[in-house]
């Protein structure tokens, strides 16, 4: 009888842990997806909601569906949104570079530091995640613009005798887009190398391996997973990043989040609003499952190690 | 440390400028005198008073506030649910959806999110009526449903890594899993869970993109607020704003500092 009791038991406690986020994410967050592929393939309407039905009963049970694939068409056919898409790769791929490039060494830093340092030192990575997003990418409009404080004070040092325009540039998408990402690459990062053994660069440097050499044969491969989680938390969501181009960026940097935003909010276009959502999801699949993947894998192969060093 | 780190110091050094700079700019600049935020002319509180005397604002304020707050007890539920799943029900049917569920709203763009959200509620509302109208509801849902998502990594985390020789003491001695969760796995995650809750109630109190979109014309939310002002140029109140955060934000993680370190003594 006890048995049977904690088998049900057991079981309730599935269905409310496992059921409960289930249904949650399911509803919430997958259903959504569905829509939007479904009004990605409707047309634009005037009326409340703004698009048309995707059935309809004609008469006599004949049900038309009517699917518009011009929404489609046009985001494929037109140069700029082309461009919109290719920049927004773009400027994700770069951004991610010069993440991983400044995050890598601090990460490596706060690593190796010792014991006592390591946790406040990683706090004050964390702490500005803290504070408002959105008023971290308003302090640069302060710094960058044509008076602004970075301008002025390059004037008073007598480096630039006109001052420089940043604002609205790239250049300040770039800026604006490492400084808000840049802890989403060193916590992963510092993540895998506390994990790291750091016996084998001793091994290493015993049998007479120049440091450089031991960090490229040892510490860069072991380091990979953390790279590849802390390249893809920033890649992905910055390949759809709204406010920081839209609040730093200038009009020649068009990117698809922002694009979006335009056809929903201001030309009210929910269809073609879809069909950019659709697409950019598309392109984002591939990398997500290759991060699910590559990081499963290679905790495997981490495992497996360790079990087998053991 | 050996000769050999002083460089790595050095890169660690302008990288935490690279963080705290702009945000000092920001305090400092709260205090200025003038309109003009780039112009130091005086020292000045007086926009701290404009700020308390702005009704929209603090309306905004209070209202993304409580969403935060409800956000946040929700999503340590869900989330610490789906913690338990994935680190005590080893390998359930579907787990790889789930975890593919629970890992996607953390790097999916917020445009996204938003946009799907609003194109679900509105199909619900036709369909089945619910929810009419959209503002604190479908806002708190939308925050929900990502914030529950980074309260899973937090509780995970903490319960991959703890010591279960207490609970299978308690289960020796006969007591209910249901009674040792409560009673022995809660408190010992507990750190977890507040560290959760105060990072969904940020996460809500912060977002924008994904609010504008499951919005209704009734509910405007502190961020949008902000957005609207700064659109127009920078201006010395959202200094002023962002230097309180700044303060609220730094009290919170020494307040909650000292109290873990407290706890420290007994693990």
């Amino acid at each position: 009888m006890p048995s049977i009791r904690a088998s049900s038991r057991r079981r309730l406690s599935r269905l409310v842990n496992i059921g409960l986020p289930y249904f949650w994410l399911g509803l919430f967050f997958l259903l959504p997806f569905l829509i939007v592929l479904r009004i990605s393939v409707a047309e634009p309407a005037l009326a409340q909601p703004p698009y048309t039905a995707l059935w309809e009963w004609v008469d006599d049970g004949v049900l038309a569906i009517q699917l518009n694939f011009q929404n489609f068409m046009l985001v494929a056919g037109d140069d700029l949104y082309l461009a919109a898409f290719l920049s927004s790769l773009w400027i994700a791929l770069i951004c991610t570079l010069l993440c991983l490039v400044i995050g890598y060494p601090m990460a490596y830093a706060i690593a190796t530091a010792s014991e006592r340092w390591r946790v406040p030192l990683l706090l004050l990575i964390v702490l500005p995640f803290w504070t408002s997003f959105l008023i971290r990418v308003y302090a640069w409009i302060g710094i960058l613009k044509q008076s602004g404080l970075l301008n002025n004070f390059l004037l008073w040092l007598g480096v630039i005798d006109q001052p420089l325009a940043i604002l609205h540039t790239p250049l300040a998408v770039y800026i604006g887009v490492v400084y808000s990402y840049l802890p989403f690459m060193i916590l992963p990062l510092y993540a895998n190398l506390t994990r790291l053994d750091f016996s084998l660069l001793e091994a290493a440097a015993d049998l007479g391996a120049r440091p450089w050499r031991a960090f490229l044969q040892i510490t860069l491969p072991l380091s990979l997973p953390g790279i590849v989680a802390g390249s893809m938390l920033v890649f992905i969501p910055v390949v759809g990043e709204f406010v920081i181009p839209d609040l730093l960026g200038g009009p020649e940097t068009l990117m698809v989040g922002k694009m979006l935003w335009t056809e929903f909010f201001s030309n009210k276009d929910w269809p073609l609003a879809s069909a950019l959502a659709i697409v950019l999801l598309g392109l984002l699949v591939v990398p997500f499952v290759l991060m699910q993947r590559l990081e499963q894998r290679l905790d495997d192969v981490a495992e497996a190690r360790g079990a087998g060093g053991r | 440390m050996s000769r050999r780190r002083w460089p790595l110091l050095t890169l660690l050094g302008f990288g935490y400028a690279f963080l705290y700079v702009p945000v000092l700019l920001l305090i400092v600049y709260s205090f200025n005198e003038s309109r003009l935020v780039t112009v130091w002319s005086g020292f000045s509180t007086k926009w701290y008073g404009e700020l308390l005397r702005n009704q929209q604002l603090l309306d905004a304020a209070w209202l993304s506030v409580r969403i935060a707050a409800v956000n946040a007890s929700f999503a340590v539920i869900l989330g610490t649910l789906a913690a338990n799943a994935l680190v005590r029900h080893g390998r359930f049917r579907g787990r790889a959806g789930f975890e593919l569920l629970l890992t996607a709203p953390l790097v999916m763009p917020d445009v996204i999110i938003g946009l799907s959200l609003l194109l679900l509620f509105v199909a619900m509302q036709q369909t089945i009526g619910w929810p009419s109208g959209r503002g604190f509801t479908t806002i708190t849902i939308a925050h929900i449903t990502f914030s529950m998502a980074y309260v899973a990594v937090v509780v995970r985390a903490r319960l991959a890594q703890m010591d279960r020789s207490l609970e299978e003491a308690a289960m020796d001695l006969g007591a209910r899993p249901l009674t040792v969760y409560l009673s022995i796995t809660l408190p010992l995650i507990a750190p977890a869970l507040l560290s959760g809750w105060l990072l969904a109630f940020t996460l809500s109190l912060d977002d924008l993109v994904i609010a504008s979109f499951v919005a209704g014309p009734g509910s405007t939310t502190l961020p949008m607020v902000v957005y609207a002002s700064v659109r127009m140029g920078v201006s010395p109140q959202i200094n002023a704003l962002a230097t309180i955060i700044v303060a609220l934000v730094s009290l919170a993680v020494i307040v909650a500092g000292i109290s873990l370190r407290g706890r420290k003594g007994g693990r």
